[in-house]
Protein backbone atom coordinates (compact mmCIF):
# COMPACT_ATOMS: atom_id res chain seq x y z
CA UNK A 1 0.00 0.00 0.00
CA UNK A 2 2.64 2.19 0.82
CA UNK A 3 4.68 1.80 -3.07
CA UNK A 4 1.15 2.68 -4.29
CA UNK A 5 0.86 5.77 -2.23
CA UNK A 6 4.45 6.51 -3.29
CA UNK A 7 3.76 5.95 -6.85
CA UNK A 8 0.64 7.49 -7.01
CA UNK A 9 2.51 10.75 -5.35
CA UNK A 10 5.57 10.40 -7.66
CA UNK A 11 3.82 9.80 -10.69
CA UNK A 12 1.21 12.93 -10.43
CA UNK A 13 4.24 14.95 -9.95
CA UNK A 14 6.01 13.38 -13.07
CA UNK A 15 2.33 13.52 -14.70
CA UNK A 16 2.11 17.33 -13.77
CA UNK A 17 5.74 18.16 -15.83
CA UNK A 18 4.47 16.23 -18.79
CA UNK A 19 1.37 17.60 -19.16
CA UNK A 20 2.75 20.86 -18.87
CA UNK A 21 5.69 19.70 -21.62
CA UNK A 22 2.17 18.43 -23.54
CA UNK A 23 0.54 21.29 -23.98
CA UNK A 24 3.18 23.03 -25.75
CA UNK A 25 3.01 20.47 -28.42
CA UNK A 26 -0.72 19.96 -28.82
CA UNK A 27 -1.05 24.15 -29.08
CA UNK A 28 1.56 23.81 -31.99
CA UNK A 29 -0.25 21.03 -33.37
CA UNK A 30 -3.62 22.35 -32.87
CA UNK A 31 -2.76 25.61 -34.91
CA UNK A 32 -0.19 24.59 -38.02
CA UNK A 33 -0.54 20.47 -37.44
CA UNK A 34 2.79 20.07 -36.86
CA UNK A 35 4.77 18.20 -34.17
CA UNK A 36 7.12 20.56 -33.35
CA UNK A 37 9.90 17.41 -32.15
CA UNK A 38 12.24 20.28 -31.24
CA UNK A 39 10.18 21.32 -28.00
CA UNK A 40 11.91 18.82 -25.86
CA UNK A 41 15.11 20.67 -26.54
CA UNK A 42 13.29 23.83 -25.47
CA UNK A 43 12.14 22.82 -22.30
CA UNK A 44 16.09 20.75 -22.14
CA UNK A 45 17.20 24.48 -22.92
CA UNK A 46 14.97 26.03 -20.14
CA UNK A 47 16.98 23.79 -17.48
CA UNK A 48 20.37 24.46 -18.69
CA UNK A 49 20.01 28.69 -18.62
CA UNK A 50 18.16 28.19 -15.22
CA UNK A 51 21.06 26.26 -14.24
CA UNK A 52 23.51 28.89 -15.22
CA UNK A 53 21.68 32.15 -13.79
CA UNK A 54 20.73 30.18 -10.48
CA UNK A 55 24.17 29.17 -9.92
CA UNK A 56 25.78 32.85 -11.08
CA UNK A 57 23.62 34.11 -8.39
CA UNK A 58 23.97 31.23 -5.51
CA UNK A 59 26.75 33.38 -4.04
CA UNK A 60 25.13 36.73 -4.23
CA UNK A 61 23.15 36.00 -0.73
CA UNK A 62 19.78 36.17 -2.21
CA UNK A 63 16.96 34.83 -0.81
CA UNK A 64 16.74 31.16 -2.72
CA UNK A 65 12.91 31.56 -3.96
CA UNK A 66 14.24 34.92 -5.36
CA UNK A 67 16.93 33.01 -7.12
CA UNK A 68 14.84 29.98 -8.22
CA UNK A 69 12.03 32.72 -9.56
CA UNK A 70 15.38 34.83 -11.49
CA UNK A 71 16.31 31.40 -12.74
CA UNK A 72 12.79 30.39 -14.08
CA UNK A 73 12.31 34.23 -15.75
CA UNK A 74 15.95 33.93 -17.40
CA UNK A 75 14.68 30.22 -18.79
CA UNK A 76 11.16 31.75 -19.91
CA UNK A 77 12.84 34.41 -21.68
CA UNK A 78 15.43 32.55 -23.56
CA UNK A 79 13.24 29.62 -24.39
CA UNK A 80 10.59 31.98 -25.99
CA UNK A 81 12.85 33.69 -27.94
CA UNK A 82 14.34 30.09 -29.06
CA UNK A 83 10.59 29.36 -29.40
CA UNK A 84 9.84 32.50 -32.09
CA UNK A 85 13.41 31.92 -33.90
CA UNK A 86 12.72 27.97 -34.57
CA UNK A 87 8.32 29.27 -35.68
CA UNK A 88 10.21 32.08 -37.96
CA UNK A 89 13.57 30.73 -39.17
CA UNK A 90 12.38 26.93 -39.85
CA UNK A 91 8.59 26.19 -40.24
CA UNK A 92 7.33 29.73 -41.60
CA UNK A 93 8.75 29.31 -44.76
CA UNK A 94 7.64 25.53 -44.73
CA UNK A 95 3.74 26.13 -43.94
CA UNK A 96 2.66 25.35 -47.86
CA UNK A 97 5.39 22.95 -48.35
CA UNK A 98 4.38 18.94 -48.15
CA UNK A 99 3.84 17.99 -44.91
CA UNK A 100 7.14 15.49 -44.36
CA UNK A 101 9.42 18.66 -45.16
CA UNK A 102 8.47 20.61 -41.50
CA UNK A 103 8.64 17.02 -39.67
CA UNK A 104 12.03 16.31 -41.04
CA UNK A 105 12.64 19.88 -40.41
CA UNK A 106 11.61 19.77 -36.97
CA UNK A 107 14.38 16.66 -35.87
CA UNK A 108 17.04 18.82 -37.47
CA UNK A 109 16.19 21.06 -35.63
CA UNK A 110 16.20 19.04 -32.51
CA UNK A 111 19.60 17.81 -33.58
CA UNK A 112 21.08 21.64 -33.78
CA UNK A 113 19.55 22.42 -30.74
CA UNK A 114 21.14 19.77 -28.60
CA UNK A 115 24.35 19.96 -30.19
CA UNK A 116 24.31 24.14 -29.08
CA UNK A 117 23.62 23.12 -25.64
CA UNK A 118 26.38 20.16 -26.03
CA UNK A 119 28.98 23.08 -26.99
CA UNK A 120 27.72 25.88 -24.42
CA UNK A 121 27.02 23.25 -21.17
CA UNK A 122 29.49 20.36 -22.31
CA UNK A 123 28.54 16.82 -22.71
CA UNK A 124 28.46 16.03 -19.14
CA UNK A 125 25.60 15.64 -16.15
CA UNK A 126 25.35 18.77 -14.27
CA UNK A 127 23.95 18.83 -11.19
CA UNK A 128 20.94 21.25 -10.57
CA UNK A 129 21.71 23.21 -7.57
CA UNK A 130 19.44 21.97 -4.91
CA UNK A 131 18.77 26.03 -3.82
CA UNK A 132 15.26 24.77 -2.31
CA UNK A 133 15.93 22.89 0.92
CA UNK A 134 13.76 19.67 0.15
CA UNK A 135 11.13 18.66 3.32
CA UNK A 136 9.52 15.64 3.34
CA UNK A 137 5.84 15.21 4.69
CA UNK A 138 4.24 11.89 5.63
CA UNK A 139 1.09 11.26 3.63
CA UNK A 140 -1.55 9.64 6.26
CA UNK A 141 -1.02 8.27 9.31
CA UNK A 142 2.70 7.25 11.46
CA UNK A 143 2.50 3.57 10.10
CA UNK A 144 2.61 4.54 6.28
CA UNK A 145 6.09 5.30 4.39
CA UNK A 146 4.81 7.18 1.77
CA UNK A 147 5.98 10.58 1.86
CA UNK A 148 5.36 14.09 -0.79
CA UNK A 149 8.31 16.51 -0.82
CA UNK A 150 7.69 20.36 -0.91
CA UNK A 151 9.32 20.59 -4.53
CA UNK A 152 6.72 18.22 -5.39
CA UNK A 153 4.06 20.13 -3.82
CA UNK A 154 5.44 23.34 -5.44
CA UNK A 155 5.76 21.31 -9.09
CA UNK A 156 1.97 20.04 -8.85
CA UNK A 157 0.72 23.45 -7.44
CA UNK A 158 2.59 25.50 -10.33
CA UNK A 159 1.28 23.07 -13.21
CA UNK A 160 -2.10 23.37 -12.01
CA UNK A 161 -1.44 27.43 -11.94
CA UNK A 162 -0.12 27.69 -15.82
CA UNK A 163 -3.05 24.67 -17.24
CA UNK A 164 -5.60 27.13 -15.56
CA UNK A 165 -3.77 30.10 -17.20
CA UNK A 166 -3.42 28.41 -20.25
CA UNK A 167 -7.20 27.21 -20.56
CA UNK A 168 -8.53 31.24 -19.18
CA UNK A 169 -5.92 32.84 -22.54
CA UNK A 170 -7.36 30.59 -24.83
CA UNK A 171 -11.11 30.55 -24.12
CA UNK A 172 -11.39 34.18 -22.61
CA UNK A 173 -8.97 36.32 -24.02
CA UNK A 174 -9.47 38.03 -27.38
CA UNK A 175 -5.99 36.76 -28.85
CA UNK A 176 -7.13 32.85 -27.21
CA UNK A 177 -10.18 33.78 -29.82
CA UNK A 178 -7.92 34.53 -32.09
CA UNK A 179 -5.86 31.31 -32.06
CA UNK A 180 -8.80 28.98 -31.92
CA UNK A 181 -9.74 30.74 -35.23
CA UNK A 182 -6.82 30.41 -36.72
CA UNK A 183 -6.54 26.36 -35.75
CA UNK A 184 -9.94 25.75 -37.31
CA UNK A 185 -9.47 27.62 -40.61
CA UNK A 186 -6.18 30.08 -40.81
CA UNK A 187 -7.32 31.18 -44.55
CA UNK A 188 -10.68 32.30 -42.80
CA UNK A 189 -9.30 33.30 -40.10
CA UNK A 190 -6.92 35.85 -42.09
CA UNK A 191 -9.72 37.30 -44.20
CA UNK A 192 -11.76 38.24 -40.79
CA UNK A 193 -8.85 40.52 -40.45
CA UNK A 194 -6.46 38.27 -37.84
CA UNK A 195 -2.97 38.70 -38.51
CA UNK A 196 -2.25 34.86 -39.01
CA UNK A 197 1.37 34.72 -38.66
CA UNK A 198 1.35 36.65 -35.69
CA UNK A 199 -1.12 34.27 -33.89
CA UNK A 200 1.32 31.60 -34.59
CA UNK A 201 4.25 33.29 -33.65
CA UNK A 202 2.05 33.47 -30.58
CA UNK A 203 1.55 30.30 -30.05
CA UNK A 204 5.25 29.01 -30.16
CA UNK A 205 5.72 31.79 -27.49
CA UNK A 206 3.28 30.67 -25.19
CA UNK A 207 4.02 26.82 -25.27
CA UNK A 208 8.38 27.51 -25.41
CA UNK A 209 7.00 29.95 -21.65
CA UNK A 210 5.53 26.53 -20.58
CA UNK A 211 8.55 24.60 -21.75
CA UNK A 212 10.93 26.40 -19.82
CA UNK A 213 8.73 26.41 -16.50
CA UNK A 214 8.61 22.73 -17.23
CA UNK A 215 12.59 22.44 -17.84
CA UNK A 216 13.45 24.01 -14.06
CA UNK A 217 11.12 21.53 -13.01
CA UNK A 218 12.31 18.44 -14.26
CA UNK A 219 15.80 20.13 -12.86
CA UNK A 220 14.95 21.17 -9.71
CA UNK A 221 13.13 17.63 -8.86
CA UNK A 222 15.48 14.77 -10.52
CA UNK A 223 18.59 17.64 -9.30
CA UNK A 224 20.29 16.39 -12.46
CA UNK A 225 20.45 18.11 -16.00
CA UNK A 226 22.32 17.01 -19.51
CA UNK A 227 22.02 18.51 -23.52
CA UNK A 228 20.17 15.05 -24.43
CA UNK A 229 17.46 15.24 -21.22
CA UNK A 230 15.43 16.92 -23.49
CA UNK A 231 14.63 13.84 -26.06
CA UNK A 232 12.73 11.46 -24.04
CA UNK A 233 11.55 13.88 -21.98
CA UNK A 234 10.15 15.18 -25.21
CA UNK A 235 8.91 12.28 -26.71
CA UNK A 236 6.92 10.88 -23.56
CA UNK A 237 5.01 14.42 -23.32
CA UNK A 238 4.63 13.99 -27.07
CA UNK A 239 3.27 9.91 -26.15
CA UNK A 240 1.52 11.86 -24.08
CA UNK A 241 -0.32 14.26 -26.09
CA UNK A 242 -1.10 11.26 -28.47
CA UNK A 243 -2.70 9.72 -25.27
CA UNK A 244 -4.73 12.62 -24.97
CA UNK A 245 -5.93 13.35 -28.19
CA UNK A 246 -3.16 15.57 -29.94
CA UNK A 247 -4.71 19.33 -30.91
CA UNK A 248 -6.60 18.78 -27.50
CA UNK A 249 -5.61 21.32 -24.48
CA UNK A 250 -7.62 19.44 -21.94
CA UNK A 251 -6.19 16.20 -23.58
CA UNK A 252 -2.85 17.12 -23.17
CA UNK A 253 -3.47 17.73 -19.43
CA UNK A 254 -5.16 14.59 -19.10
CA UNK A 255 -2.76 12.35 -20.87
CA UNK A 256 0.36 13.83 -18.81
CA UNK A 257 -1.17 12.87 -15.98
CA UNK A 258 -2.44 9.65 -16.72
CA UNK A 259 1.53 8.92 -18.84
CA UNK A 260 2.83 9.80 -15.33
CA UNK A 261 1.18 7.18 -13.28
CA UNK A 262 1.59 4.81 -15.85
CA UNK A 263 5.47 5.23 -15.71
CA UNK A 264 5.87 5.61 -11.76
CA UNK A 265 3.57 2.24 -11.25
CA UNK A 266 5.52 0.48 -13.69
CA UNK A 267 8.61 1.26 -12.35
CA UNK A 268 6.68 0.55 -9.06
CA UNK A 269 5.80 -2.68 -9.79
CA UNK A 270 7.34 -4.66 -12.81
CA UNK A 271 10.55 -5.38 -10.53
CA UNK A 272 7.76 -7.37 -8.27
CA UNK A 273 5.97 -9.26 -11.32
CA UNK A 274 9.06 -10.09 -12.71
CA UNK A 275 10.67 -11.42 -9.74
CA UNK A 276 12.16 -14.94 -11.03
CA UNK A 277 11.15 -16.57 -7.77
CA UNK A 278 7.62 -15.39 -9.12
CA UNK A 279 8.65 -16.65 -12.72
CA UNK A 280 9.28 -19.98 -11.23
CA UNK A 281 6.07 -21.01 -10.26
CA UNK A 282 4.37 -20.01 -14.06
CA UNK A 283 7.23 -20.84 -16.31
CA UNK A 284 10.10 -23.46 -16.07
CA UNK A 285 13.44 -22.15 -16.42
CA UNK A 286 14.01 -19.85 -13.51
CA UNK A 287 14.58 -22.55 -10.63
CA UNK A 288 18.33 -22.32 -10.99
CA UNK A 289 18.24 -18.30 -11.06
CA UNK A 290 16.07 -18.16 -8.19
CA UNK A 291 18.01 -20.19 -6.14
CA UNK A 292 21.11 -18.20 -6.29
CA UNK A 293 19.36 -15.05 -5.95
CA UNK A 294 15.79 -15.14 -4.37
CA UNK A 295 15.56 -11.38 -4.46
CA UNK A 296 16.60 -11.18 -8.91
CA UNK A 297 14.36 -9.68 -11.22
CA UNK A 298 14.03 -9.50 -15.04
CA UNK A 299 13.25 -6.26 -15.78
CA UNK A 300 13.33 -3.42 -13.18
CA UNK A 301 13.05 0.16 -12.43
CA UNK A 302 14.96 1.02 -15.09
CA UNK A 303 12.52 -0.21 -17.44
CA UNK A 304 10.42 2.92 -16.89
CA UNK A 305 11.23 4.68 -20.15
CA UNK A 306 9.24 1.57 -22.02
CA UNK A 307 6.22 2.02 -21.07
CA UNK A 308 5.48 5.60 -22.62
CA UNK A 309 5.88 4.44 -26.10
CA UNK A 310 3.79 1.12 -25.32
CA UNK A 311 1.22 3.27 -24.13
CA UNK A 312 2.29 5.19 -27.83
CA UNK A 313 1.88 2.26 -29.88
CA UNK A 314 -1.29 0.91 -28.25
CA UNK A 315 -3.06 4.11 -28.65
CA UNK A 316 -2.04 4.23 -32.37
CA UNK A 317 -3.42 0.90 -32.68
CA UNK A 318 -7.01 1.20 -31.15
CA UNK A 319 -7.79 4.82 -30.62
CA UNK A 320 -5.43 6.55 -33.00
CA UNK A 321 -7.45 10.16 -32.25
CA UNK A 322 -6.87 9.69 -28.47
CA UNK A 323 -8.93 9.49 -25.36
CA UNK A 324 -10.32 12.82 -25.89
CA UNK A 325 -9.40 13.72 -29.44
CA UNK A 326 -11.86 14.18 -32.04
CA UNK A 327 -12.37 12.18 -35.36
CA UNK A 328 -9.33 12.86 -37.33
CA UNK A 329 -9.13 12.85 -41.37
CA UNK A 330 -11.33 15.88 -42.40
CA UNK A 331 -8.44 18.28 -42.60
CA UNK A 332 -5.45 17.04 -45.06
CA UNK B 1 -16.71 53.48 -66.63
CA UNK B 2 -20.02 54.61 -65.73
CA UNK B 3 -19.34 56.67 -62.52
CA UNK B 4 -18.48 59.99 -62.41
CA UNK B 5 -17.03 60.02 -59.19
CA UNK B 6 -13.90 58.02 -57.82
CA UNK B 7 -15.20 54.21 -57.09
CA UNK B 8 -15.00 52.45 -53.89
CA UNK B 9 -13.21 49.35 -55.74
CA UNK B 10 -11.51 50.08 -59.17
CA UNK B 11 -10.18 46.55 -60.96
CA UNK B 12 -8.10 47.52 -63.98
CA UNK B 13 -6.76 44.33 -65.89
CA UNK B 14 -7.55 41.41 -63.85
CA UNK B 15 -6.19 38.20 -64.80
CA UNK B 16 -5.74 35.39 -63.40
CA UNK B 17 -4.50 31.70 -64.76
CA UNK B 18 -4.65 28.27 -63.13
CA UNK B 19 -1.87 26.54 -64.96
CA UNK B 20 -3.13 26.59 -68.95
CA UNK B 21 -6.67 27.40 -67.09
CA UNK B 22 -7.61 30.83 -67.70
CA UNK B 23 -9.67 31.56 -65.07
CA UNK B 24 -10.12 35.37 -65.13
CA UNK B 25 -9.05 37.38 -68.06
CA UNK B 26 -8.32 41.05 -68.17
CA UNK B 27 -11.39 41.83 -66.40
CA UNK B 28 -12.10 45.21 -65.71
CA UNK B 29 -15.10 47.19 -63.09
CA UNK B 30 -15.86 49.63 -61.04
CA UNK B 31 -18.08 49.89 -58.15
CA UNK B 32 -19.45 53.08 -56.64
CA UNK B 33 -19.99 53.96 -53.26
CA UNK B 34 -23.26 52.80 -51.98
CA UNK B 35 -24.15 50.94 -54.54
CA UNK B 36 -25.45 46.92 -54.77
CA UNK B 37 -22.46 45.85 -57.33
CA UNK B 38 -24.16 42.11 -58.69
CA UNK B 39 -21.29 39.82 -60.37
CA UNK B 40 -22.98 36.79 -62.41
CA UNK B 41 -22.19 34.69 -64.51
CA UNK B 42 -22.43 30.67 -65.79
CA UNK B 43 -20.89 28.14 -63.63
CA UNK B 44 -17.49 28.23 -64.29
CA UNK B 45 -17.18 32.12 -65.10
CA UNK B 46 -14.57 33.11 -62.65
CA UNK B 47 -16.72 34.74 -60.16
CA UNK B 48 -15.70 32.79 -57.28
CA UNK B 49 -11.90 33.62 -58.69
CA UNK B 50 -12.90 37.25 -58.87
CA UNK B 51 -13.45 37.04 -55.01
CA UNK B 52 -10.79 35.39 -54.08
CA UNK B 53 -8.17 37.39 -56.01
CA UNK B 54 -9.63 40.30 -54.12
CA UNK B 55 -9.60 39.24 -51.13
CA UNK B 56 -5.67 37.62 -51.33
CA UNK B 57 -6.70 34.33 -51.12
CA UNK B 58 -5.13 34.15 -54.45
CA UNK B 59 -2.59 35.95 -56.47
CA UNK B 60 -2.64 37.80 -59.66
CA UNK B 61 -1.14 37.23 -62.77
CA UNK B 62 -1.92 40.71 -63.91
CA UNK B 63 -4.18 43.34 -62.78
CA UNK B 64 -4.59 46.06 -60.22
CA UNK B 65 -7.29 46.59 -57.67
CA UNK B 66 -7.57 49.75 -56.46
CA UNK B 67 -9.90 50.41 -52.82
CA UNK B 68 -11.20 54.30 -52.19
CA UNK B 69 -8.12 55.02 -54.79
CA UNK B 70 -5.15 53.57 -52.98
CA UNK B 71 -3.93 50.44 -54.87
CA UNK B 72 -4.10 46.92 -53.00
CA UNK B 73 -0.53 45.70 -54.41
CA UNK B 74 -0.16 42.12 -53.29
CA UNK B 75 -1.70 41.48 -49.71
CA UNK B 76 -2.59 39.07 -47.18
CA UNK B 77 -5.78 37.90 -46.30
CA UNK B 78 -5.87 40.10 -43.28
CA UNK B 79 -4.22 43.11 -44.29
CA UNK B 80 -7.22 43.00 -47.15
CA UNK B 81 -9.70 43.19 -44.06
CA UNK B 82 -7.71 45.78 -42.42
CA UNK B 83 -7.92 48.00 -45.58
CA UNK B 84 -11.96 47.52 -45.56
CA UNK B 85 -12.95 44.25 -47.72
CA UNK B 86 -15.03 41.59 -45.63
CA UNK B 87 -16.39 38.67 -47.38
CA UNK B 88 -18.86 35.82 -47.00
CA UNK B 89 -18.27 32.14 -48.58
CA UNK B 90 -20.13 30.31 -51.46
CA UNK B 91 -19.75 27.28 -49.09
CA UNK B 92 -20.09 28.41 -45.60
CA UNK B 93 -16.88 28.46 -43.86
CA UNK B 94 -17.79 29.46 -40.11
CA UNK B 95 -15.41 28.59 -37.19
CA UNK B 96 -17.74 25.49 -36.00
CA UNK B 97 -16.60 25.06 -33.40
CA UNK B 98 -16.92 28.67 -31.59
CA UNK B 99 -20.14 29.94 -30.55
CA UNK B 100 -22.22 31.97 -32.72
CA UNK B 101 -21.07 35.11 -31.00
CA UNK B 102 -17.50 34.13 -30.86
CA UNK B 103 -17.58 34.18 -34.59
CA UNK B 104 -18.60 37.58 -34.30
CA UNK B 105 -16.45 38.67 -31.92
CA UNK B 106 -13.48 37.41 -34.27
CA UNK B 107 -14.48 39.74 -36.69
CA UNK B 108 -13.93 42.24 -34.23
CA UNK B 109 -10.31 41.33 -34.09
CA UNK B 110 -8.77 43.85 -35.94
CA UNK B 111 -10.36 47.09 -34.23
CA UNK B 112 -9.43 46.06 -30.98
CA UNK B 113 -6.09 45.69 -29.50
CA UNK B 114 -5.82 44.21 -26.01
CA UNK B 115 -2.67 42.66 -25.82
CA UNK B 116 -1.69 39.55 -23.67
CA UNK B 117 -0.41 41.95 -20.98
CA UNK B 118 -3.94 43.49 -21.09
CA UNK B 119 -5.37 39.62 -20.44
CA UNK B 120 -3.29 38.77 -18.01
CA UNK B 121 -3.30 41.85 -15.81
CA UNK B 122 -7.41 42.43 -16.66
CA UNK B 123 -6.40 45.87 -16.99
CA UNK B 124 -9.76 48.29 -16.89
CA UNK B 125 -8.64 49.09 -20.37
CA UNK B 126 -9.17 45.45 -21.52
CA UNK B 127 -12.59 44.84 -19.32
CA UNK B 128 -13.68 47.50 -21.61
CA UNK B 129 -13.18 46.66 -24.55
CA UNK B 130 -13.76 43.30 -24.20
CA UNK B 131 -17.59 44.46 -23.02
CA UNK B 132 -17.37 46.63 -26.03
CA UNK B 133 -16.48 43.61 -28.06
CA UNK B 134 -18.98 41.49 -26.79
CA UNK B 135 -21.93 44.19 -26.57
CA UNK B 136 -21.20 45.12 -30.46
CA UNK B 137 -20.85 41.23 -31.31
CA UNK B 138 -24.82 40.75 -29.65
CA UNK B 139 -25.93 43.85 -31.27
CA UNK B 140 -24.70 42.68 -34.44
CA UNK B 141 -26.07 39.01 -34.41
CA UNK B 142 -29.98 41.07 -33.57
CA UNK B 143 -29.16 42.89 -36.57
CA UNK B 144 -28.93 39.91 -39.01
CA UNK B 145 -31.99 38.22 -36.42
CA UNK B 146 -30.25 35.63 -35.05
CA UNK B 147 -29.71 37.20 -31.82
CA UNK B 148 -31.53 34.59 -29.66
CA UNK B 149 -28.56 32.07 -30.48
CA UNK B 150 -25.63 33.73 -29.85
CA UNK B 151 -24.37 31.03 -27.62
CA UNK B 152 -25.40 27.97 -29.51
CA UNK B 153 -22.53 26.24 -31.09
CA UNK B 154 -22.16 28.05 -35.01
CA UNK B 155 -22.06 24.50 -36.22
CA UNK B 156 -25.58 23.35 -34.60
CA UNK B 157 -27.19 26.74 -36.23
CA UNK B 158 -29.48 26.18 -39.01
CA UNK B 159 -28.73 26.87 -42.50
CA UNK B 160 -29.96 30.49 -42.99
CA UNK B 161 -29.00 30.95 -39.59
CA UNK B 162 -25.28 30.03 -40.36
CA UNK B 163 -25.69 32.20 -43.62
CA UNK B 164 -26.80 34.96 -41.48
CA UNK B 165 -24.23 34.68 -39.47
CA UNK B 166 -21.66 34.69 -41.78
CA UNK B 167 -22.92 38.34 -42.68
CA UNK B 168 -22.72 39.39 -39.21
CA UNK B 169 -19.06 38.03 -39.03
CA UNK B 170 -17.94 40.09 -42.02
CA UNK B 171 -19.93 43.21 -41.07
CA UNK B 172 -18.08 42.84 -37.71
CA UNK B 173 -14.75 43.88 -39.28
CA UNK B 174 -16.63 47.13 -40.34
CA UNK B 175 -16.09 46.81 -44.40
CA UNK B 176 -16.39 49.21 -46.66
CA UNK B 177 -16.62 46.89 -49.13
CA UNK B 178 -19.16 43.79 -48.00
CA UNK B 179 -18.60 40.99 -51.06
CA UNK B 180 -21.18 38.11 -50.64
CA UNK B 181 -20.43 34.89 -52.50
CA UNK B 182 -24.13 33.49 -53.23
CA UNK B 183 -25.47 34.45 -49.97
CA UNK B 184 -29.14 33.37 -50.93
CA UNK B 185 -27.97 29.52 -52.27
CA UNK B 186 -30.66 26.96 -50.49
CA UNK B 187 -32.50 29.66 -49.32
CA UNK B 188 -36.75 29.33 -49.53
CA UNK B 189 -38.84 32.56 -50.87
CA UNK B 190 -39.20 33.36 -47.60
CA UNK B 191 -35.76 33.69 -46.51
CA UNK B 192 -34.45 35.11 -50.25
CA UNK B 193 -36.98 38.18 -49.31
CA UNK B 194 -35.93 38.73 -45.03
CA UNK B 195 -32.27 38.53 -46.52
CA UNK B 196 -32.92 41.02 -49.77
CA UNK B 197 -34.26 43.09 -46.59
CA UNK B 198 -31.16 42.86 -45.12
CA UNK B 199 -29.10 43.28 -47.68
CA UNK B 200 -30.94 46.71 -48.21
CA UNK B 201 -30.90 47.67 -44.66
CA UNK B 202 -26.74 47.35 -44.48
CA UNK B 203 -26.22 48.97 -47.72
CA UNK B 204 -28.42 52.28 -46.16
CA UNK B 205 -26.32 52.02 -43.44
CA UNK B 206 -23.35 53.11 -46.05
CA UNK B 207 -21.82 49.63 -46.87
CA UNK B 208 -21.28 48.87 -50.75
CA UNK B 209 -21.82 45.87 -51.32
CA UNK B 210 -20.85 43.12 -53.91
CA UNK B 211 -22.51 40.15 -54.76
CA UNK B 212 -22.57 37.13 -56.35
CA UNK B 213 -26.08 35.56 -56.57
CA UNK B 214 -27.48 32.73 -59.16
CA UNK B 215 -31.28 34.00 -58.45
CA UNK B 216 -31.39 36.10 -61.36
CA UNK B 217 -34.81 37.51 -59.20
CA UNK B 218 -33.04 38.77 -56.34
CA UNK B 219 -30.65 39.99 -58.68
CA UNK B 220 -32.39 41.99 -60.72
CA UNK B 221 -34.62 43.41 -57.70
CA UNK B 222 -31.97 44.19 -55.52
CA UNK B 223 -28.48 45.24 -57.98
CA UNK B 224 -28.05 48.78 -58.96
CA UNK B 225 -25.55 47.68 -61.53
CA UNK B 226 -24.35 44.00 -62.90
CA UNK B 227 -21.20 42.65 -64.36
CA UNK B 228 -21.48 39.47 -66.43
CA UNK B 229 -18.90 37.52 -66.50
CA UNK B 230 -17.96 33.98 -68.72
CA UNK B 231 -14.65 31.88 -69.25
CA UNK B 232 -13.11 34.09 -67.51
CA UNK B 233 -13.68 37.28 -69.17
CA UNK B 234 -16.62 39.81 -69.09
CA UNK B 235 -19.27 39.90 -71.77
CA UNK B 236 -21.41 42.71 -70.46
CA UNK B 237 -21.66 45.44 -67.73
CA UNK B 238 -24.88 47.70 -67.10
CA UNK B 239 -28.23 47.80 -65.28
CA UNK B 240 -29.88 44.77 -64.72
CA UNK B 241 -32.76 45.11 -66.83
CA UNK B 242 -30.34 45.88 -70.14
CA UNK B 243 -28.20 42.99 -69.28
CA UNK B 244 -30.73 40.60 -68.96
CA UNK B 245 -31.88 41.69 -72.59
CA UNK B 246 -27.73 41.14 -74.06
CA UNK B 247 -28.06 38.64 -76.84
CA UNK B 248 -24.37 37.68 -75.34
CA UNK B 249 -25.40 37.51 -71.66
CA UNK B 250 -28.67 35.25 -73.34
CA UNK B 251 -26.55 33.35 -75.81
CA UNK B 252 -23.81 32.51 -72.50
CA UNK B 253 -26.56 31.47 -70.35
CA UNK B 254 -28.62 29.16 -72.82
CA UNK B 255 -25.41 28.31 -74.71
CA UNK B 256 -24.54 30.56 -78.44
CA UNK B 257 -23.79 27.94 -81.14
CA UNK B 258 -20.11 28.63 -81.60
CA UNK B 259 -19.97 28.20 -77.69
CA UNK B 260 -19.36 25.30 -76.01
CA UNK B 261 -21.68 24.86 -73.16
CA UNK B 262 -20.28 25.83 -70.04
CA UNK B 263 -20.81 23.11 -67.69
CA UNK B 264 -19.31 21.86 -64.16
Amino acid sequence: MDTFLQQVVNGLTLGAVYAVVALGYTMVYGIVQLINFAHGEVVMIGCMVAFTVIVALASAGLPPMLVLALGALAAIAVCMAVGYGIERVAYRPLRNAPRLAPLITAIGLSIVLQHLALLVWGRSYIAFPQIIEVKLYRLGNAETSATISNVQIAIVVASAVMMAALLALVYRTRMGIAMRATSQNPAVAGLMGIDVNRTIAQTFLIGAALGAVAGVMVGAYYGIAHYQMGFMLGLKAFSAAVLGGIGNLAGAVLGGLLMGLIEAMGAGYMGDFTRVCTLDTLLPGFAEACASNPDASLLGSNYKDVYAFIVLILVLVFRPSGLLGERVGDRA
Amino acid sequence: MPEAAAPLLAAEGITRRFGGLAALTDVSFGIGRGEIYGLIGPNGAGKTTLFNVLTGLYSLDAGVFRLDGKTMGSVMPDQVATLGIARTFQNIRLFGNLSALENVMIGRHLRTRAGVWGAVMRTAATRAEEAETEARAHALLEFVGIGERANDMARNLPYGAQRRLEIARALATEPKLLALDEPAAGMNATEKQSLRRLLETIRASGTTILLIEHDMRLVMGLCDRVLVLNHGRRIAEGAPADVQRDPTVIGAYLGGTHREAATT
